[in-house]
């Protein structure tokens, strides 16, 4: 045994020690959103909707991908996220949109907290339909209390103070909006990627691929999932809260199934527990059903459907799942052209 | 020698079924314990008693004189009590390295931090790195869990509980399911434990327990039968009765 090399120049040392340096390519999905605020000015509103999406499905990837929180209850957050920002703005409270992300964060985090505190002791079947009975709980408090949520027709016109005093929200032409989702999709996105890298991010995936041993190991599995919960809550609300910010109205859709179905979906085709996941996966998503909307305006969702069940079936890793592993076949190709050369 | 792990007339009933009686046991510092006993015997049950996976219906676990009968299971990690599982649990979507990682960053404290990249905790992985080479690890040591033959899954199921650095280490039948071309691999690393550590064996292999242990207590029907060294334990004719002899007549 005396072949053994030392324990820093072991391979999965170096690769543990160096897995979370930033690579080149981890650049590119920013200069591909820069570039598309200038190539297509006039499809900036939905470039915002797109990057918002992003950031709702990266608050999910921590808590699903990464943690294995079985959840179809993440719209609750969003919609909490998306509320506060929008009473607060239609009473007059408060119209400052940066502190305003910020009081919304930690409002869906504290919903997340207490809920998490209530669901995380169950798995399982179980943990799926409390989230929804959650999210259905909170739709149903928006929808009763019209007072202040305005109730089923929600709140329009929300009075958005401009950007450090100077940039306006334009609801017609989203150039401030893009650029202000986006800057924040990119604080949002270092904070988890710190996050998924850490010994904390670590143990979550540990409970992820077994919770019982994790027990056995001493982690305080619970305290841990909470915390997680909690953290993917306020994320998720701050993707809500722009989403308020950026379309000056609030309804009843920013809590709905549909929303977390989609934002579920969206990660299922990118990859989850792949924090890359989310951007391919909104990407894809919006991109197809866009397209597939405008070729049939009937049955765009066949389509999609289909996809999915392919996806389900034939590539767990989903889009960047298909991309590892045509890349790792590259690679042992690559090295067996090598070694049949003659040296 | 001191008691490390105690027990004191547990008891534990699960409905109508009283899968542990009366079992009143002593762990000692350093000692090389085996638990042995029919199939249904509790023996499993009593490791999760002692871990504190189950919650004894009456009695009380000490461990260094101190009552921790009500104290959770990630506590009494932290106190050096570490086992391991009959079925291997593994982070099968991990490398071996990242599975090991997983308890030293527990036991160090290291779990915790947000902030830092978990690969700059270089004190962790070079742990890791020494306990896998202890092991023979070391050269798979990239390899996910799935991708390794299952005898050395099993040496990654103990390395991840000797990153605990435990005090009492329970082994729940550590060769299950090893070919025994491979079980002496698994045999070696458990002779070289530190002497300093109690361990507490099951099997069912009894030349592993006869080869190991010092001291032998016999479950039958959630009871304490019979204890003593490994001579009187094999001269009973009691256990030779219900234990021994059962395997003899179905070996004949």
């Amino acid at each position: 045994m005396s072949m053994t090399p030392a324990p820093s120049d072991n391979i999965a040392a170096l690769a543990l020690g160096r897995r979370h340096r930033f690579q080149w390519w981890e650049t590119l999905p920013w200069i591909l959103a820069l570039g598309f605020y200038f190539a297509f000015p006039r499809y900036l509103g939905f470039g915002t909707e797109l990057l918002i999406t992003v950031l709702f499905a990266i608050s999910l990837d921590l808590a699903l991908g990464y943690a294995g929180i079985i959840t179809l209850g993440h719209a609750a957050f969003f919609g909490a996220g998306a509320y506060t920002v929008g009473m607060l703005a239609k009473h007059e409270i408060w119209t400052e949109p940066i502190s305003g992300l910020v009081i919304a964060a930690i409002v869906s985090g504290l919903v997340g907290l207490l809920s998490g505190l209530v669901l995380l002791r169950t798995i399982g079947l179980t943990l799926l339909m409390l989230t929804l009975c959650t999210m259905g709980l909170l739709e149903e408090i928006a929808n009763m209390a019209a007072e202040i949520t305005g109730g089923f027709d929600g709140l329009d016109s929300l009075p958005i103070k401009p950007i450090f005093g100077k940039f306006e929200f334009d609801v017609l032409y989203s150039s401030t909006q893009y650029l202000y989702v986006l800057g924040v999709l990119l604080v949002c996105f270092l904070f988890v990627r710190m996050l998924v890298y850490s010994p904390y991010g670590h143990s979550l995936t540990g409970i992820r691929e077994n919770t019982l041993r994790m027990h056995a190991v001493g982690a305080p599995v619970r305290w841990r999932l909470v915390l997680c919960y909690a953290m993917s809550a306020a994320l998720a609300g701050v993707a809500g809260a722009l989403w308020a910010q950026a379309n000056a109205y609030v309804n009843l859709s920013t809590l709905g199934l549909d929303r977390a179905a989609t934002v579920m979906i969206i990660l299922v085709l990118g990859g989850y527990g792949r924090l890359y996941g989310s951007i391919v996966g909104a990407v894809a998503y919006m991109v197809l059903s866009h397209f597939l909307s405008k070729a049939y305006p009937t049955a765009w969702q066949l389509g999609l459907g289909l996809l999915l069940v392919v996806i389900a079936l034939y590539a767990r890793g989903g889009i960047l799942g298909i991309a590892d592993q045509l890349w790792s076949r590259l690679g042992r190709a690559q090295k067996h052209a090598q070694e049949q050369k003659p040296s | 020698m001191t008691a490390l792990l105690e027990t004191q007339s547990l008891n534990k009933n699960f409905g109508a079924l009283h899968a542990t009686r009366d079992v009143t046991f002593t762990l000692e510092e350093g000692a090389r314990h085996a638990l042995i006993g029919p199939n249904g015997a509790g023996k499993t049950t009593f490791i999760n008693l002692l871990t504190g996976v189950l919650i004894p219906s009456a009695g009380t676990v000490l461990f260094k004189g101190r009552d921790i009968t009500k104290i959770e299971q990630a506590e009494r990690v932290k106190l050096g009590i570490a086992r391991t599982f009959q079925i291997n649990r593994l982070f099968r979507g991990l490398s071996v390295l990242e599975n090991v990682y997983m308890s030293i960053a527990e036991r160090v404290g290291a779990a915790p931090d947000m902030l830092r990249p978990a690969g700059r905790r270089g004190d962790v992985i070079d742990e890791a790195m020494e306990l896998l080479t202890r092991l023979k690890l070391a050269d798979v040591a990239h390899k996910m869990i799935p991708e390794l033959p299952y005898g050395r899954q099993r040496l990654v199921e103990l390395a991840i509980t000797l990153g605990l650095k435990p005090q009492a280490l329970l082994l729940d039948e550590p060769a299950a399911g090893v070919p025994s071309a491979e079980s002496h691999i698994i045999l070696d690393a458990i002779d070289a434990l530190p002497k300093s550590i109690g361990v507490l064996i099951i099997d069912h292999d009894m030349d592993l327990v006869f080869r190991f242990a010092k001291k032998i207590t016999v479950l039958v029907r959630g009871a304490v039968f019979a204890e003593g060294t490994p001579k009187e334990i094999g001269a009973n004719p009691d256990v030779r009765a219900v234990y021994l002899g059962q395997a003899t007549t179905h070996g004949a």
